[in-house]
């Protein structure tokens, strides 16, 4: 079974992801039984047929990087797993998705990334929101993952407020004045 | 200047164990170089032309002694002896060996020093004025603002991977001697009718491929909410920035494609999420910065010195450099001096380990342990009282530090170019020397007055081409190196973009072309007129005229169609 890491521990996976192939469309796909992240397209096509998966906690969507927060935000409370694609690590967009989620549509349940996920943006994704970092297949043996969790942690004290710290860090702590001399 | 306290300090020493660990993974092939590429660059490290070349962050510009003679040990131990000043008060080593990066950054946060984001696709060094809180024109001291902001974009995690490289830049004089207009948010500090203040935004600026003048979105923001706007602007940028095209990624093309007024709607309607929210500033997080930026102990002095002013009588040189490089302080019986880095037969910008030990060392004796780095890549010492300038004047001349040209023809911006840097296409340095060698009477020079140089060496214009009066770029045609001349770019209040003269030049022409340029402007200048102004007056015409009515080779425009 797949690894990742949810909530800072490598766990096995039983989600699978459905990607659309090469001449299918969102209502042709062949969606298999368990549990699946569909795209959002799959979703929006479907979502009578996949209503009742969803709310059974046995289906979620993925989005593309290209595909906003507002695309699912009415629906987010039903989906026990969001995904956010990175097709390219350097892509930021999946970060303001993220946050955007977490902080603006209110959505509790797991944040997955997906996709080219490494262990150098784990800290900042992370810090967007996502509680779960599906590095792709392959990428990482089983005790380099092991290992990439110690990324997380990175910074500890981080300036900005974000996902999953809401306060700055000025309003978090009192910070000295210094003494009015100039060096 | 911003002293460190734990969390500033906490935040850099995690930031040195995270970049040594991605550099052991790089070295052990765990990283590929496509995986290390952003990493690396988000901590200054590019792979140059003949070695890695390393960008250190000067935030503002402000350096204190002990910063200095960090670098200077840096470029000792690590280095070639010497260091680059650059335009966006940057700090560059050519030579630096790829396996001690880690070292130079665990050394460098000793001193509160770092190169957090001086590349890469994140929000870039904050810049401000190098005269902050000592100009006399000063309306708002921009330095705690910029300073607010640094902390806010350090590795700010949802803008690390932005569609490009993002450039903020803060003005408070009624005279702007940033160039807000170049910056992908240019910040003009203003205050109301009621002394509150706050921030004119501009957005869209920038040199490069596609060089544009930033654009008003909003002419108040006050105080409060300079972190929720700025956030909403980045926020929008990053999520409907072109990813396609590189050369298309800047916001500036954003914000061309859906014009000001719409960019600024969508920044507004993200703005009322966020505004009032969390990131809002309190009166005691800007007093508790501003608080690291108060006036330094300043005596109580006559305006007037006399032993200052005998010395100006007595001695011509003195009273030249005087001229050109001290500027008037906002209290009584002080100055600002700045040291020139535009010595003929040095490289602009480029600064020895020696003489950053003595800049540290005049930053003690003479101007409260501080030193700043302007954008035209000379060093200032801010606080100098009017008795102490002749006595810097002496160590200055003895260090080669006292060229008497701020301003003047000779005071070129000029990037590394093609010696150094791998983007180049044409090396720059060369082009600077000559000029400064064809120009060596400083009775001319000072008859020719203010005018600006601005030489870059490719299409990435760091040094500013476009908004030089007299601008070269470097171009490459088939191998072969040509320049590209621009005349009437202008920086501050009026800060333009200069115009194309016609084909490009042969290097060995450059010197005779701006000699052309300069003498046609003295034909035709009015009394007390800049050469800009003749430019803006007459039109390019009669500049093109004399210089391709002359024998310089030049690269016309059929031989590369």
């Amino acid at each position: 079974m797949p690894k990742l890491i949810k909530n800072g521990r490598v766990v096995a996976d039983d989600w699978q992801i459905v990607t659309l192939t090469e001449g299918e469309t969102a209502v042709s796909a062949v969606v298999p039984a368990g549990r699946v992240l569909v795209p959002l397209a799959v979703w929006q096509a479907r979502r009578e047929e996949f209503a009742g998966r969803a709310d059974a906690g046995e289906l979620g969507v993925w989005l593309g990087s290209s595909e906003g927060p507002e695309a699912v935000a009415d629906d987010a409370a039903r989906f026990a797993v969001i995904g956010i694609d990175f097709p390219k690590f350097t892509d930021g967009r999946g970060y303001s998705t993220a946050t955007l989620l977490r902080t603006r549509y209110g959505y509790t349940g797991e944040l997955r990334a997906i996709g080219d996920v490494l262990r150098d943006q784990f800290n900042y994704l992370t810090r967007c929101g996502f509680d779960a970092l599906q590095p792709r297949a392959g990428r990482y043996s089983d005790e380099q993952l092991e290992a990439a969790t110690a990324s997380l942690a990175d910074f500890t004290v981080p300036y900005q407020a974000s996902a999953t710290l809401p306060q700055p860090l000025f309003r978090r702590v009192a910070r000295p004045t210094p003494p009015q001399v100039k060096s | 200047m911003y002293r460190y306290d734990d969390y500033d300090q906490q935040l850099l020493d995690e930031r040195v164990v995270q970049f040594r660990d991605q550099m052991r993974r790089h070295l052990a092939g765990e990283l590929s170089d496509d995986e290390f590429r952003p990493v690396r660059l988000q901590n200054g490290l590019y792979i140059q032309r003949h070695a890695p070349m390393f960008r250190i962050s000067v935030p503002y510009g402000h350096l204190a002694s002990r910063q200095l003679r960090k670098l200077a040990h840096l470029a000792r131990t690590y280095d070639r002896g010497y260091a680059h000043f650059t335009t966006r008060t940057n700090v560059q080593f050519n030579w630096s060996p790829l396996e001690a990066i880690p070292d130079m950054l665990g050394e460098l946060a000793t001193v509160q020093m770092h190169a957090n984001q001086t590349s890469g696709n994140d929000i870039r060094n904050i810049t401000a004025d190098a005269f902050a809180g000592v100009a006399a024109d000063e309306v708002v001291d921009p330095r705690p603002w910029a300073e607010i902001l640094r902390q806010w974009a350090t590795y700010n995690p949802e803008f690390a991977y932005l569609p490009r490289k993002f450039k903020i830049a803060l003005n408070g004089a009624t005279e702007d001697r940033v160039v807000v207009r170049i910056y992908d948010i240019g910040l003009d500090l203003k205050r109301d009718a009621d002394g509150n203040v706050g921030f004119r935004v501009l957005v869209g600026g920038g040199l490069g491929r596609t060089p544009i003048l930033g654009e008003e979105i909003a002419s108040f923001v006050p105080w409060q909410h300079l972190i929720t706007y700025c956030e909403s602007i980045l926020r929008v940028y990053n999520r409907y920035g072109r990813r396609d095209n590189v050369w298309k990624a800047r916001i500036k093309i954003l914000v061309k494609a859906l014009g000001a007024e719409e960019f600024a709607r969508q920044v507004e309607e993200e703005w009322a999420h966020v505004k009032d929210g969390p990131n809002t500033l309190t009166e005691a997080e800007v007093q508790r910065v501003a608080a690291h930026f108060v006036d330094p102990d300043y005596e109580t002095l006559p305006a007037r010195n006399a032993l200052y002013e005998a010395q100006l009588a007595d001695s011509k040189p003195f009273a030249a450099w005087v001229r050109r490089n001290v500027r008037a302080h906002k209290v009584p019986g002080y100055a600002s001096v700045t040291l020139s880095l535009k010595k003929t037969g040095v490289a602009p910008g480029d600064i020895s380990a020696e003489q950053m030990d003595l800049v540290a060392d005049w930053a003690d004796r003479f101007s409260f342990g501080e030193a700043r780095m302007t954008h035209e890549q000379n060093v200032v010492l801010a606080d100098v009282k009017l008795s102490d300038l002749h006595t810097l004047w002496e160590l200055a001349r003895e260090a080669g530090l006292a060229t008497p040209n701020i301003g003047l023809l000779t005071d070129i911006i000029c990037c590394p170019g093609g010696d150094f840097c791998s983007l180049a296409n044409a090396k720059s340095i060369p082009i600077a020397e000559a000029v400064q060698r064809r120009f060596d009477d400083l009775d001319y020079l000072y008859d020719i007055g203010d005018i600006d140089i601005n030489i870059s060496g490719c299409m990435n214009a760091c040094g500013h081409h476009h908004v030089g009066n007299i601008g070269i770029l470097g171009v490459d045609k088939n191998g072969e190196e040509w320049y590209q001349v621009t005349i009437g770019g202008e920086q501050g209040n009026a800060t333009a973009l200069g115009k194309v003269i016609g084909p490009s030049f042969a290097r060995a022409d450059m010197a005779d072309v701006v000699e052309k340029l300069i003498a046609t402007y003295i034909e035709y200048r009015h009394a007390d007129e800049r050469f800009v102004d003749t430019v803006h007056r007459l039109g390019i015409e009669p500049f093109k005229q004399r210089v391709y009515g002359g024998e310089v080779q030049t690269q016309r425009k059929v031989a590369h169609a």
